[in-house]
């Protein structure tokens, strides 16, 4: 018997008022000693339901009403809670996502890893004390016997998810179930923690479980790979198999819409297994159109100009200048955007990437420096109606579907916002045409404009987001992390959407992202952040092929290999 | 810490300041001063020697600072009514508050944060409805009503405690307790129960719903997938996470507890401060009225310390700074 | 779906249907207030004309109890008043005040909080160090010193006739820190969530952003705080006039009846205290438990 674990024709299901949920349909997976399987799938898939049904951790009033779960060849279902404790901790790990708040702020790391070697092993203070400065230390924590007195929120996301790990196997468990471990981390840092984990599982011949929403860490670190759609898992295999020749339908459509890293492609390729792919609704005629007139307004020339632009947000305060903590948030930033083109701010979180968007917008007001919209200076007198007037053709779609709307309003009252307060319409009337034409034309229907936000999927909301900018006419367009917060297959169609607006109106684009993949299907031209300050400034396609800065260098080796990826 | 603790003393001195220049302006804006001392039909002359013996004429400037140097002294003038020194008579009926309060408080926290763990803990049980509906009652028992209930109960009906006052004080030289014999024990139950319920239900309702929100967090998820015990969950993990908050909202709680004993107080007769304060709003004797707010607020600001100081403890994000 | 079946579906509205301790708290809060408000039309007697008291029929018991009279459901009390009618009317008063007081207290309040969370900076620090002295006083103590001012204000002979709208004003100016701490609190939330840049970007002027946009999404927890601070300001209004500060005895608010019954409970005439009090608790205890409900509706974390 070479099995670990292995679940069969498993159900999970989640009573609600609204009917029972089943969460999870029919789920058979199987875990290997030293194998890493990747539960793959969007959000709402049940992947991360399936690890917590193997723990009998369900979140109430879930519960598992069908299938069984062998563990070295051990029934779990229908065991008592004490034996379960007895399990859990001892021979099935578990690491969650958010390594912010996965560990007790107020107990020393040494506490809470000595409880728990006391719990899994029976061992007395000072032994349990030196397995905990070993086990540290295997998770390439240094100065281990140290660090056992430091509380959590002296460490960093990085270092915290390592103690998270160590803790997981503090009881020399058979198998780890990691639940998103990377997503809440840089991607620096992503590929350590991964690396770790593969490490932990050969050496220790760990079964793992990696749960993740993300193709590239599948393709980084997993042996196996189960694919998730709407509780059901619709296809196991080989992790080559899988990437490069998927059988399932799903399957084919979800690796479809990954960003591609390794080339550029024109469009993504449209994915029809997934609601909201196709774009029923009818599109309206830009040349005729209320929307057009902006295209009258085209001038020639920078559209975007920023000159050594500074800001430092106050870290600690204090009553003398010197001894205020600062930080540079943005450290003498340059660029031009011409008319036109898509450029792209690259850099990992904290770069300071969206604080340049919200300092063009006039949300923040800069230290230093200047902007300038289309040749006006909106920087130095932000309130003058010369700036406001020029910042009017700057619109913005945020990073966030769900804070970006206000739940309050209509979404005809949201789109209509701006065409009502500059009066761009002569009648009430025709500005609910209107509202109703933006939203068939971003693919939504026109019916939507009686409903409110929480009706709305992420993707449908990120819509409605486009379709208020677009209500302003404008003619630059910041995108700050537009699809991050969105599964693949609908980053894709939003994507899509976003590329057809900036051609048809000759959109001049500021695209702002974390994710190398994106940015190169999406711009021309592409500065690379760090610390606030920008390290390179390149051709899309000549900051893939010849970085110029280490800097760049790094991230480019940090992206996902995609050679497992077949031609499509 | 050093600068932590001088930031907060800072604080509470400007929180002073402010307090002591409204309790300054009572004597101006309310009522004539010297109509108050000499009364209506006084002569001319009579007035105006009052007026320079106050210093009414100064600039109000100058007024206030000696205003300010004299409370520091412990000094508010004579009382209207009494013709008494206010500091005289706020020291005299101290103890009978600070008793009262200091009881209610131990009774407060012990049974409000024990029912509100085990609240918290067993969230199913039956026990745990009961006492979470009885305690909605407390809520909605105005001070007064729970006082008349008990008196009515237990000292009319059943005859077993006294109705009203303080008895069985043991002079200490410069504290008058009533802590010290059983006479004082069955004069201060009542009051200080009375006086108790309404915070203690407070407080009970808050552990229970930080205890249900911590609970909800992340951390606890962890320490259940590591196969921690329930008693290391509950008690190691979530107990003291609970108490950050917990501990602010008891500190403003003791200072309700301050402020309804004047309504304690004035039901059981209770020698104390409070019913001092609420004769003297009856009769706008200002003196009093303003040494009492004074007092009040000084009391608080020293809580509030205590409380910044607690947090330290049992806080490392903020002993060891972010 | 109808309109109706739309809004059973509200998860809100949906709570409220399967909450039978809501249901019966509001019924009781409805009745009551209703009672109260037509007072005239339901009471059996009118306690303020003097041609239907008769001291004759002073200090009759309930009407079970041996001695009592069947037209005088509750008993009477020592003037001869009927103690359901004044109930009713000491209700009226009671619950006016609450309300009016924490109308008072929210506007204020959340005017302040809004504009103190949304603007920041020099103002919000002026508006919430006020707020965080006037909370060094307790609320009951600070309503008792603004009440007792306000009176000594007053010239002797309108004492009575202003009596009520210097208890509102105390209540409800000791009210208004609770108010702009949480409206501060969500506004500061609110005011980072992206919607609102979005609206900035837009270029619409803060006053409107902070009625359109921030106001409408701080409304959840304040309304909370409404349910029971009015059933605090009720309480309040009833401390107050039972100290003998508030409401005088000639109109009569249910913590006046229980102050003036007090005085016979030694004498065995419980009932002129213990009715009013009654009523008291059951009328705070229903907004309570409706308060109650609400916050947890409301939270979304519990739900």
């Amino acid at each position: 018997m070479t099995e670990l674990l292995k679940i069969t024709d498993l159900d999970v299901e989640f009573p609600t008022r609204r009917g029972t949920v089943r969460a999870a349909r029919g789920v058979n997976l199987t875990v290997s000693p030293g194998e890493v399987l990747g539960l793959v799938g969007e959000s709402g898939a049940g992947k991360s339901t399936i690890g917590n049904a193997i723990i009998d951790l369900l979140v109430a009033p879930g519960r598992v009403s069908a299938g069984s779960i062998l563990f070295e060849g051990e029934e779990l279902r229908g065991r008592s809670e004490a034996e379960m404790r007895r399990v859990r901790g001892d021979r099935i790990g578990m690491i969650f996502q958010d390594p912010q708040t996965s560990l007790n702020p107020l107990m020393t790391i040494g506490g809470q890893l000595i409880e728990t070697i006391e719990k899994t092993n029976d061992l007395s203070g000072s032994e349990a004390e030196k397995r905990a400065i070993e086990l540290l230390e295997q998770v390439g924590i240094t100065e281990a016997k140290a660090r056992l007195s430091a509380y959590p929120h002296q460490f960093s996301g990085g270092m915290r998810q390592r103690v998270v790990i160590a803790l997981a196997l503090a009881g020399d468990p058979d198998l780890i179930i990691a639940d998103e471990p990377t997503t809440a981390l840089d991607v620096s840092i992503q590929a350590q923690i991964l690396d770790l984990i593969k490490r932990l599982c050969r050496e220790r011949d760990l079964g793992v479980i990696i749960v993740t929403h993300d193709i590239g860490v599948i393709a980084n670190i997993a042996d196996r790979v189960a694919v998730m759609y709407r509780g059901e898992v619709v296809e196991t295999g080989d992790v080559a198999q899988i990437l490069g020749a998927p059988e399932h339908e799903y399957t084919k459509s979800l690796i479809a819409a990954v960003p591609r890293a390794d080339r550029k492609l024109d469009r993504f390729s449209s994915v029809d297994y997934i609601e909201g792919g196709t774009t029923p609704f009818k599109r309206i005629d830009i040349q005729t159109h209320w929307l057009g007139q902006s295209l009258r307004e085209r001038k020639t020339g920078p559209a975007v100009e920023v000159e050594n632009l500074n800001l430092s947000f106050v870290l600690q305060k204090a009553v003398l200048k010197q001894n205020r903590k600062m930080l540079k948030a943005v450290d003498n930033v340059s660029f031009v955007v011409s008319e036109g083109e898509t450029f792209g701010l690259v850099g990992e979180s904290g770069s300071g990437k969206s604080t340049v968007a919200r300092l063009i917008t006039g949300l923040y007001r800069q230290d230093s420096g200047t902007v300038r919209v289309n040749g006006e200076d909106v920087s130095s007198r932000p309130k003058s109606a010369a700036a406001r007037a020029a910042r009017r053709a700057v619109q913005m779609i945020f990073q966030d579907p769900y804070s970006s709307l206000n739940a309050r309003m209509r979404v005809l009252d949201i789109v209509a916002e701006p065409i009502r307060f500059y009066r761009l319409t002569k009648t009430e009337a025709e500005t609910r045409q209107i509202v109703g034409e933006l939203l068939d034309h971003v693919g939504l229907g026109a019916k939507a404009a009686l409903r409110y936000p929480h009706e709305f999927s992420g993707g449908q909301r990120q819509r409605i987001s486009i379709a208020r900018a677009l209500a302003s006419r404008p003619r630059i367009l910041i995108c700050d992390e537009p699809t991050s917060a969105l599964d693949v297959s609908v980053q894709a169609t939003i994507l899509n959407l976003l590329k057809d607006l900036q051609q048809e109106l000759g959109l001049t684009m500021l695209f702002i992202s974390h994710d190398l993949p994106v940015v190169r299907q999406m711009c021309d031209r592409i500065a690379v952040m760090r610390h606030g300050s920008i390290c390179e400034v390149s051709e899309t396609e000549r900051l893939f092929s010849a970085p110029k800065h280490d800097y760049s260098r790094h991230l480019l080796d940090l992206m996902p290999r995609m050679d497992l990826l077949g031609e499509t | 810490m050093f600068f932590f603790i001088l930031k907060r003393l800072a604080q509470s001195v400007l929180v002073m300041a402010i307090v002591s220049a409204v309790s300054f302006s009572l004597f101006n804006f309310v009522g004539d001063p010297v109509n108050n001392m000499v009364g209506q039909d006084a002569t001319r002359e009579q007035r105006i020697e009052i007026r320079e013996q106050l210093g009414l004429d100064d600039p109000i400037l100058t007024q206030y600072t000696r205003f300010l140097g004299n409370m520091l002294q412990g000094d508010f003038g004579l009382s209207y009514r009494i013709k008494r020194p206010v500091d005289q008579l706020i020291m005299e009926r101290l103890p009978a508050t600070l008793e009262l309060v200091f009881v209610s408080a131990i009774i407060a926290l012990v049974v409000g944060i024990g029912l509100g763990v085990y609240t918290g803990i067993r969230r199913k049980s039956w026990v745990s409805r009961v006492i979470l509906s009885v305690s909605l009652v407390g809520v909605s028992l105005p001070t007064f009503i729970i006082g008349i209930g008990l008196i009515y109960i237990f000292a009319v009906y059943m005859r077993w405690l006294p109705s009203s006052g303080r008895s069985g004080t043991v002079d200490l030289g410069w504290w008058k307790t009533s802590l010290l014999t059983v006479d004082g024990w069955r004069a201060i139950i009542l009051p200080a129960i009375t006086l108790s319920l309404f915070q203690l239900t407070l407080i009970l309702r808050l552990v229970r719903a930080e205890m249900l929100e911590v609970m909800q967090t992340d951390f606890i998820k962890f320490a259940r997938a590591r196969g921690l015990s329930e008693r290391a969950i509950n008690f190691r993990h979530a107990l003291r996470n609970t108490l950050v908050p917990v501990i602010t909202i008891i500190g403003l709680n003791i200072g309700g507890l301050i402020a309804f004993s004047v309504i304690t107080e004035t039901v059981f007769q209770w020698p104390g401060t409070g019913l001092m304060f609420i004769q003297a709003v009856d009769f706008v004797d200002v003196p009093i009225m303003a040494a009492y707010l004074v007092f009040v607020a000084l009391l608080f600001v020293l809580i509030n310390l205590v409380v910044d100081i607690l947090y330290f403890v049992v806080d490392p994000r903020i002993r060891l700074g972010d | 779906m109808t309109r109706w079946e739309r809004f059973k579906d509200n998860d809100i509205v949906w709570s409220f249907l399967h909450s039978p301790g809501a249901m019966i708290a509001a019924a009781i809060t409805v009745i009551s207030i209703l009672a109260c408000v037509f007072a005239p039309l339901i009471a059996p007697f009118d306690p303020f004309d003097p041609s239907q008291i008769s001291l004759w029929d002073g200090k009759l018991p309930p009407a079970w109890v041996e001695g009592g009279q069947p037209q005088y459901l509750l008993g009477t009390d020592n003037q001869g008043r009927d103690m359901l009618s004044t109930i009713l009317y000491g209700g009226r008063l009671s619950i006016l005040v609450g309300l009016a007081a924490v109308c008072l207290g929210m506007v204020l309040g959340v005017t302040l909080g809004v504009i103190s969370g949304y603007v920041g900076g020099v103002t919000d620090a002026v508006i919430m160090r006020i707020a965080d002295v006037q909370l060094t006083i307790p609320g009951i103590l600070l309503a008792i010193l603004i009440n007792g001012i306000g009176r000594a204000f007053l010239p002797l002979e309108l004492r009575q006739e202003f009596a009520v709208y210097v208890v509102i004003i105390a209540i409800g100016l000791t009210d208004w820190p609770q108010f702009a701490r949480v409206a501060r609190g969500a506004t500061m939330v609110e005011a980072n969530k992206e919607y609102v840049q979005a609206a900035r970007i837009i270029g619409l002027p803060a006053w409107l952003i902070m009625v359109r946009h921030v106001l409408p999404n701080t409304l959840r927890p304040v309304l909370v705080i409404a349910t029971i601070g009015l059933a605090l300001a009720i309480i309040a209004e009833a401390t107050l006039s039972f100290l003998g500060q508030g409401i005088p005895p000639t109109t009569p608010s249910l913590g006046t009846l229980i102050r003036v019954g007090n005085e016979y409970l030694f004498s065995g005439l419980w009932w002129i205290t213990f009715f009013p009090a009654i009523a008291l608790v059951v009328l705070v205890f229903a907004v309570n438990l409706l308060g109650d409900w609400m916050r947890d509706a409301l939270n979304p974390k519990l739900r």
